[in-house]
């Protein structure tokens, strides 16, 4: 029985969140109320996410110092935790992503890989540039109108209506279309934590020493082009676009891989 | 050298291509974002922006809604729930997904005092100082989330019929909605009570629109933008002596001559008896 520790913590914190973002509206809870594009903790502490505020400072709307404050304290948090640990502990979409890469390789539709020449791993920053670029033409948050994120967030908050069928949309987009289609290639939200993630703190390590090169982490990375140093080399995995998921320690048999603080002084050397 | 030459030829049709697909969706993305922003008929919350600004700066994070004490959550006096005046648009509604409106046939806005959907909002979407009287304080009379129209051809009042629903309805009565007395000269004895909207009064929370008995209601609130006609600059009201200076403050060589008869002035026009 492979370890499950890391999934699980994982889905307590993604379930948890909803549940108090939900129950701030059917109870009128005070923990956290809103949704990802901005929050409120505790009643008082303002939460905004840092890509949702660039495309509404893009539209020409100087915001309220509320949304800018919290895009700051998201932005700092995350610089810590690794930018794209809201994608894996946070993210409501990505429980459907990761559910519909694990039929993936339940359904062995991982054999005839398909090469998706123009969905590049690059294609999500120029997304993410093209949101900006949209929001300013249109005077509208451009990806706010098609996000799966805040659409599933709002759907279970508020109720889903048609929303539900993005959602949908995306499943079978990550289960018979590409391979980590959404979350790998296209969601610019994720981009945008992933320049976050370049820099932050709290890394996976690669041990060296002690990996058996069994590949059982490549396999189940959803971000694999990360684990380029499995059994080369004893370095922190550094690329922004590790969502720092754990799923990789969990899978490791040989306690190659765990958390760490990034190491400065090893920077050079890779 | 040809392999150069080819690398070269690669990288700029892989540019190319990149640049297409990119100009490609902006347009598309452009077009269906332009397309789900043009729903005019929709009211939003008070204190929101001009429709186009509101749009702009709202962040669709729904703390309005939950701080409408109008929700499902909250229970009225027996214990019933109560219907949210606040929805979250979603697919389906027609309306620019993620945004706060409400439509008065289901449920009104009930004007809270203290208003509690603005001050939450964190965007400035929501703009406090547009709801906030001279004293400083919230006050939900300066909301203007619409305005009430009268379709006189369905409004059983203008039947003869006796009927104040709306007026009664108004938190604002007899300064929002009057009444008007007039004689039911097909009777000959019988009055007319005639509700008449005052637009420097109506907030637009859709009060007499919900409790309008008709089938479909005769008095319904527009968004202001729709709801309101404007009769431009050159019109004076003589009998206005405040716009009556209007009239002297304007410049004779900026009136425009619109036809051939408006290049005489009209003293020659009466007196020669030019002919058109």
């Amino acid at each position: 029985m492979k370890n499950l520790k890391y999934l699980l913590l994982r889905r307590i914190t993604q379930v948890t969140l909803l549940v108090l973002y939900f129950g701030a509206n059917a109870y009128g809870w005070h923990i956290l109320e809103g949704t990802f594009g901005s929050s409120l903790l505790f009643g008082t502490i303002p939460l905004a996410d840092p890509y949702t505020t660039l495309q509404v400072l893009a539209t020409g709307f100087v915001l309220g110092a509320d949304v800018l404050l919290g895009a700051v304290i998201i932005t700092l948090f995350y610089f810590v935790v690794g930018g794209r640990a809201f994608c894996s502990w946070v993210c409501p979409i990505n429980m459907v992503t990761d559910l519909a890469n694990w039929l993936r390789r339940r359904l062995n539709l991982d054999k005839e890989e398909v090469n998706y020449r123009f969905l590049k791993r690059s294609a999500r920053y120029w997304l993410m540039v093209l949101g900006l670029i949209v929001s300013a033409v249109v005077g509208v948050a451009a990806f706010e109108v098609l996000s799966p994120i805040t659409i599933m967030q709002r759907g279970i908050i508020f109720g889903f209506g048609a929303g539900l069928s993005v959602v949908i949309a995306i499943f079978l987009f990550d289960l018979f279309g590409v391979k980590n289609g959404w979350c790998g290639h296209l969601c610019p939200l994720g981009a945008g934590y992933s320049l976050i993630g370049s820099v932050s703190l709290i890394r996976v390590k690669h041990d060296h020493e002690a990996c058996t090169n069994c590949m059982e982490c490549k396999v189940v990375c959803p971000e694999n082009q990360v684990l380029y140093m499995i059994n080369k080399e004893s370095i922190s995995v550094t690329d922004g676009e590790c969502t720092n998921c754990g799923r990789c320690i969990d899978v490791c048999n040989d306690d190659a891989l765990g958390f760490g603080i990034r190491s400065f002084t090893n920077k050079t050397k890779v | 050298m040809a392999n150069s030459n080819n690398n070269r030829r690669k990288f700029m049709a892989t540019t190319l291509q990149s640049v297409g697909l990119t100009a490609l969706g902006g347009l598309l993305w452009s077009g269906y974002t332009d397309e789900v922003k043009a729903s005019p008929l929709v009211l939003r919350p008070p204190g929101a922006l001009k429709e186009e600004d509101f749009l702009k700066a709202c962040i669709k994070c729904g703390l309005c809604a939950e701080a409408c004490v109008n929700r499902d959550s909250n229970k009225n006096k027996d214990g019933s729930k109560r219907d949210g005046t606040l929805q979250m648009a979603k697919g389906g509604d027609h309306r620019m997904i993620g945004t706060p409106f409400f439509i008065p046939t289901e449920v009104p806005c009930y004007m809270c005092d203290d208003i509690p959907c603005v001050p939450v909002c964190p965007s400035g979407a929501l703009d406090e100082a547009s709801v906030t009287n001279e004293k400083g304080d919230l006050d939900i009379n300066q909301a203007r989330m619409g305005l009430a129209v009268v379709h006189k051809e369905s409004c059983i009042a203008f039947w003869g019929i006796q009927c104040d629903a709306c007026y009664r309805a108004c938190p604002l009565m007899d300064e929002a909605i009057s009444l008007e007395y007039a004689k039911n000269e097909r009777t000959g004895k019988h009055a007319f009570l005639l509700p008449v909207v005052h637009s420097d009064v109506c907030t637009g929370c859709g009060l007499c629109e919900k409790a309008c008995v008709t089938e479909k209601p005769a008095i319904f609130v527009l968004p202001t933008e729709y709801s309101t006609g404007k009769a431009g600059a050159h019109y004076v009201k003589g009998w206005d002596k405040k716009d009556q200076l209007r009239a002297g403050e304007r410049k004779l060589d900026q009136i425009e001559t619109k036809t051939e008869r408006s290049e005489e002035a009209p003293a020659d026009y009466l007196n020669t008896e030019v002919e058109y």
